[in-house]
């Protein structure tokens, strides 16, 4: 495969908390419209690759491509999320008071999000319809115009992940979107990425191995910083390595 | 669904607030002009007057107001805002003694006591009106530009900001104070004659100071109002939910602080510029700490996050301190400070907060009940 | 405490001293006027000429008193004032104050015989000089010495002998005299001027030297004692910021009232004062200091327990909320202490931290200063080895990094609330006492200090003990380094714009906490 067709590539990043290496020369690639999920163990560094892609945290060094060939480190979040890499959190963040409504509205993609324009914009028809149509999408249509603060667990995780797609990204990076669900919301939100990422690339965080099975076809396993497999989850699953780094750390020493 | 929108007010609350702009604006002053003096439904230049400054100040907390309530930074220094937008006005008005000053000179007379021989360059675009008037807008605004921009920008935020903002009020306080600085020192400006030839102590120029006051008000809410309810409101409330957040939604929050800030030194710099001609002195005991700290107390016992609220706020409890000094002058510390602890751990919603709550009781016990039994929310 | 003990027991030897020799001078005097009665010598002949009514002999009788310098003669003189007519007076008053002086060389109390050094000059007597000399080959103490020294030039500097001024002028430049500075400007003025003679500009050449000398060594003593002054703000601010940085730091609540404990602190060290006053005897009055530590550390704790339990256990996580809530306590207690103890009342410091101590020319350190700074440090080490090398401070660092899981593991985390809420508001009461050195104690006393000392816990960054440290002897530094050029006020204002513009390049203070917690 040539580098064209990623749309992600992260070259040895290195995040260094005062000498405690969250990433460790990490490379990671994501081509364009691929559903890919990261695993790993507790402390692996999956959330701390997502905070890096997205702007949250710079790393310590290393390089990371985006597109055609826009460095993102070094870049804030707010100019990372315009080039179209959204990013949807662990716990679910959403703006707890405004309406699920607003909520929607606010995170519609739109040529300019400086003071002015969104002092004096209104929302068009078209944009209208598509907050519409991604209610109808989350299942949240009949909550439309509550506080989004009063919605259940599951609901705001919805929600947000409502946001990230009005957003248009052609990146969309998910940690752990069914935690809290049940198993009929999980199963949904699997079907929702699956359609997703036919017309983007999404990165999705998760611990559920069901679920993974459900929506992956390439799975990264990420250790102490470092992706150290990747492959289709039955192969994942029967690689050495990975057993070891779950079942037991020990043996990797010897 | 018996859930409702958030932070817009209904249209009764529209018609209610309509009702009390029109007793505000007409009856009040009426009863002034119209009823005997001697007669009970007769209201007083001072309570007027009173009132008046009442509602200036009510314009400095819906500024608060908009940055605290709506946006979570709290500032601690608005009395900076208010202080400059009254000193500009201020040195209008001491221009304007002229010949009828202390010491029959031109200049005002703590320059005559501080030898001053000539006016100071920064006074003489307050020689005009409109000098004045712009100034007690534009210096706010530009100050709070220069602030708020090294302050945002460089993501100081929540109490870093309220305590740089606090240390700003102290400065301020210190610098006004100086004589140097040739704006009357500790005894601030004051012994005002006249606006725009209009004699201040004439009854009937405060009732036009009231009139503009009120008006000033109504346009101010309005102005928040449309603020607060277009999506640039919308954003200012999720940087306060979750300002990380809002970065991923594209925005850039230290911007829209940024104007938010400078909209309420706006406000600021004109509730003092209504203030000075009504009271008739602005002193650095106006700018300093404490005074930049009740602002914030108005607002909190008012209800933050609501207009109304912090308009209240400052009516109430100005009205209340004016009240109670009058009876027991040593007890009004411990009221404010005691509004301070009360008011934050036990009714964070303030007076509207507490008002909604009942009438949202008395009036709608159906859908409440169906609410429960009903939705997810 | 131990280092109170050691002037204090020095200063009790020297009053006990001065006692004695006052006592034996008295038992002397008798003696000294039978011998003076005696004979009927040039002296006696003095004391009657000196009630004169011709002028000259009045002034030739004076002149004679002094040169033969005998103290003995003071009591004397004084009966003689005492009935003698005003011209009469007047020509003794030189003559008394010589004497006193002199006699005040060799008196017990070091301040005594500096003063009497320092005094003689403005006699203006050439007699002096020798007087002087002769009691600096004697002194003991090198500042009393320098000071006879000094004075000795400085009246040789009024010799009709050109050689002896130009000697004068040299020596006054190697003992960086200041006190001569304005002398030999003086000198240099004329010898400059033109028509001068030979003599005025070999004089003013000399001058120019010592002057060089004494500007350059000035200096050097007022950064020095700037220096000092920067070093006891950031200690006064440190112990504030101290426990401010513990409450912000460790529990998430900025205590806005803080500066009222700390006026509670200052107003128990009163209290402790008052009691002592009216129920113990004035000998061990000095004693009221030592124990109004415990008191003002233990007062301004409970008042902390209170406010904890009464108000911030409400508030927690939400700071912006305790912020506003502090500040109504603050207000509560400072008008409190307004209308209790009314607006002025100082604390008389004791003995020991009275004064100060000459270090070098042209640098003095007072003793109560001095005093701060040490105990800033003692707080230091003290909230260091409570919070890294203590049981309590592993408990109190575990509820701060995780509260669920300290409860879980058996940490009582509520007491843990309390107990270091009231351990800061301790801290805050030490200040309290240690400031009562410096300054009245009075109503406002906290809110002098509270904006600089958050100034520092904002530049300091949250958490970090070092942080604080490093902010405080920066603020304090940066304060007293900015404020001879543009006054205190001005000070002020570079410092709140200094600390913005820091700010600008580290959002997060000097130490930042780090890690994925970061922003939580």
């Amino acid at each position: 495969m040539t580098d064209g067709d990623l749309i992600l590539n992260c070259e040895n990043v290195v995040m260094d908390y005062d000498g405690f290496k969250a990433l460790n020369n990490c490379n990671f690639s994501v081509h364009y419209n691929e559903l890919r999920v990261v695993i790993g163990p507790n402390g692996a560094g999956k959330t701390t690759l997502l905070d890096v892609i997205c702007g949250k945290t710079r790393p310590t060094s290393g390089k990371i491509l985006f597109g055609k060939g826009a460095n993102l480190v070094g870049k804030n979040a707010e100019d990372i999320t315009k080039l179209g890499v959204g990013r949807k959190f662990q716990a679910p963040s959403v703006y707890g008071n405004l309406s699920v409504w607003q909520n929607l509205d606010l995170s519609v993609k739109r040529p300019s999000k400086g003071v002015f324009p969104t002092l004096m914009g209104r929302s068009s028809a078209a944009e209208r319809a598509r907050i519409e149509e991604t209610l109808e999408t989350i299942g949240l249509s009949n909550h439309a115009h509550g506080r989004a603060g009063a919605l259940s667990h599951g609901q705001k995780q919805w929600l947000e992940i409502g946001m990230v797609i009005l957003q248009d990204p052609s990146l969309l990076l998910v940690d752990e979107p069914v935690a809290g669900m049940s198993d009929k919301e999980t199963e949904q939100t699997g079907r929702l990425l699956t359609s997703l990422s036919e017309k983007q690339a999404i990165v999705v965080i998760e611990h559920d191995m069901d679920f993974v099975r459900q929506i992956a076809k390439i799975v990264t396993v990420l250790a102490e910083g470092t992706v150290i497999c990747e492959g289709t989850v039955e192969a994942v699953q029967a690689d050495d390595h990975v057993r070891e780094i779950y079942l037991g750390r020990a043996k990797v020493a010897h | 669904m018996p859930e409702q929108t958030v932070a817009r007010p209904d249209s009764r609350e529209t018609v209610s607030l309509s009702l009390v702009g029109l007793v505000l604006l007409v009856l009040l002053p009426l009863l002034n002009v119209l009823p005997a003096d001697d007669s009970w439904l007769h209201l007083s230049d001072f309570r007027l007057n009173q009132f008046g400054k009442f509602l200036a100040f009510g314009i400095l907390a819906l500024g608060l107001d908009l940055i605290w309530g709506y946006c979570g930074v709290l500032s601690m220094g608005q009395g900076v805002f208010f202080g400059l937008g009254a000193y500009c006005m201020g040195m209008y008005l001491a221009l304007q003694i002229g010949a009828e000053s202390v010491y029959g000179s031109e200049l005002p007379d703590f320059m005559v006591w501080t030898q001053v021989k000539e006016l100071p360059l920064f006074w003489y675009p307050f020689k005009s009106f409109v000098g004045g008037f712009l100034g007690a807008i534009l210096v706010p605004v530009l100050f709070a530009t220069l602030f708020g921009f090294l302050a945002f920008r460089s993501r100081i935020k929540g109490v870093y900001f309220a305590i740089i903002t606090q240390a700003l009020a102290f400065a301020a306080w210190l610098v006004f104070n100086r004589n140097e600085t040739r704006l009357g020192g500790t005894n601030g400006l004051t012994d005002f004659k006249q606006l725009l030839g209009f004699r201040l102590s004439d009854p009937s120029t405060q009732r036009g100071l009231y009139i503009i006051t009120v008006l000033a008000l109504v346009a101010a809410y309005l102005f928040c109002r449309w603020i607060v309810a277009s999506r640039a409101g919308n954003v200012l409330i999720a940087i306060r939910d979750s300002e990380s957040r809002v970065t991923f939604s594209g925005y850039t929050p230290w911007k829209y602080k940024l104007f938010v800030f400078v909209v309420s030194a706006g406000l600021a710099g004109l509730a003092g510029m209504l203030y000075v001609p009504q009271v008739g002195i602005i002193t650095p005991a106006q700018i300093g700490v404490l005074p930049s700290l009740e602002v914030v107390i108005w607002v909190a016992v008012g209800g933050r996050g609501t207009l109304i609220g912090a308009v209240l706020g400052a009516v109430a409890v100005n009205y209340g301190r004016s009240v109670l000094t009058n009876y027991f002058p040593e007890a009004w510390p411990f009221i404010l400070g005691g509004l301070f602890v009360v008011v934050v751990t036990m009714f964070p919603d303030g007076l509207l907060g507490m008002i909604r709550k009942a009438t949202a009781r008395k009036e709608t016990p159906a859908p409440a009940i169906k609410a429960e039994g009903g939705t997810v929310a | 405490m131990r280092r109170g003990f050691v002037p204090f027991s020095k200063i009790v030897v020297a009053l006990f001293l001065l006692i004695l020799s006052q006592g034996t001078a008295v038992a002397e005097q008798p003696l000294a006027s039978e011998v003076a009665a005696g004979a009927s010598s040039p002296i006696e002949q003095a004391l009657l000429d000196i009630t004169s009514e011709d002028a000259a002999v009045r002034s030739t009788a004076a002149a004679l008193l002094i040169a033969q310098g005998d103290a003995s003669l003071l009591p004397k003189l004084d009966a003689i004032r005492a009935e003698a007519d005003r011209a009469t007076r007047q020509a003794l008053k030189p003559v008394i104050d010589l004497l006193k002086n002199h006699a005040n060389l060799t008196n017990a109390q070091s301040d005594t015989r500096r003063s009497a050094a320092a005094d003689l000059v403005g006699t203006g007597r050439s007699e002096a000089i020798v007087w002087l000399e002769e009691a600096a080959t004697k002194e003991p103490v090198w500042w009393v010495k320098y000071t006879m020294e000094e004075s000795a030039q400085l009246l040789r500097l009024r010799a009709e002998d050109h050689a002896v001024r130009v000697v004068a002028v040299k020596k006054l430049g190697e003992l960086r005299s200041q006190n001569g500075l304005s002398a030999l400007k003086e000198l240099l003025e004329v010898g400059t001027q033109s028509g001068s003679t030979d003599e005025q500009r070999a004089l003013a050449d000399a001058a120019h030297a010592s002057i060089g000398q004494i500007d350059a060594w000035f200096w050097w003593a007022d950064a020095i004692e700037t220096f000092f002054r920067g070093l006891s703000l950031s200690s006064i601010l440190l112990m504030m910021s101290l426990g401010l940085a513990i409450v912000f730091g460790l529990m998430g609540v900025i205590n806005m009232a803080h500066g009222e404990l700390m006026m509670v602190g200052a107003y128990a060290t009163f209290v402790t004062q008052q009691a002592f006053i009216s129920w113990l005897s004035p000998e061990v009055f000095d004693w009221y200091f030592p124990v109004a530590l415990p008191v003002a550390f233990c007062s301004a704790a409970a008042f902390g327990w209170v406010l904890e339990a009464t108000v911030i256990r409400f508030l927690y996580g939400r700071l912006l909320e305790t912020l506003l809530a502090t500040w109504g306590v603050s207000l509560i207690l400072m008008q409190a202490a307004r209308v209790y103890f009314g607006d002025l009342t100082a604390v008389i410091a004791p003995q020991a931290l009275r004064g100060g101590a000459q270090v070098m020319v042209g640098v003095y350190l007072p003793y109560n200063r001095i005093f701060i700074i040490l105990l800033s440090i003692v707080c230091v080490l003290g909230i260091y080895f409570l919070l890294f090398r203590s049981n309590l401070g592993i408990r109190v660092r575990s509820v701060t990094q995780n509260r669920n899981m300290s409860a879980c593991l058996g940490i009582p985390t509520r007491k843990v609330d309390s107990y270091t809420f009231a351990f800061a508001s301790g801290l805050a009461g030490i200040a309290g006492w240690a400031l009562t050195m410096v300054g009245n104690v009075d109503p406002g006393l906290g809110q002098n200090y509270i904006v600089d000392a958050f100034m520092v816990v904002v530049t300091g960054g949250v958490g970090k003990l070092a942080g604080t440290i490093w902010a405080s002897l920066g603020i304090g530094g940066l304060n007293k380094l900015i404020e001879p050029v543009s006054g205190a006020v001005y000070g002020k204002v570079f410092i709140l714009v200094g600390v913005i513009l820091f700010l600008q390049w580290r959002p997060q203070g000097l130490f930042a906490a780090k890690g994925r917690n970061a922003d939580a």
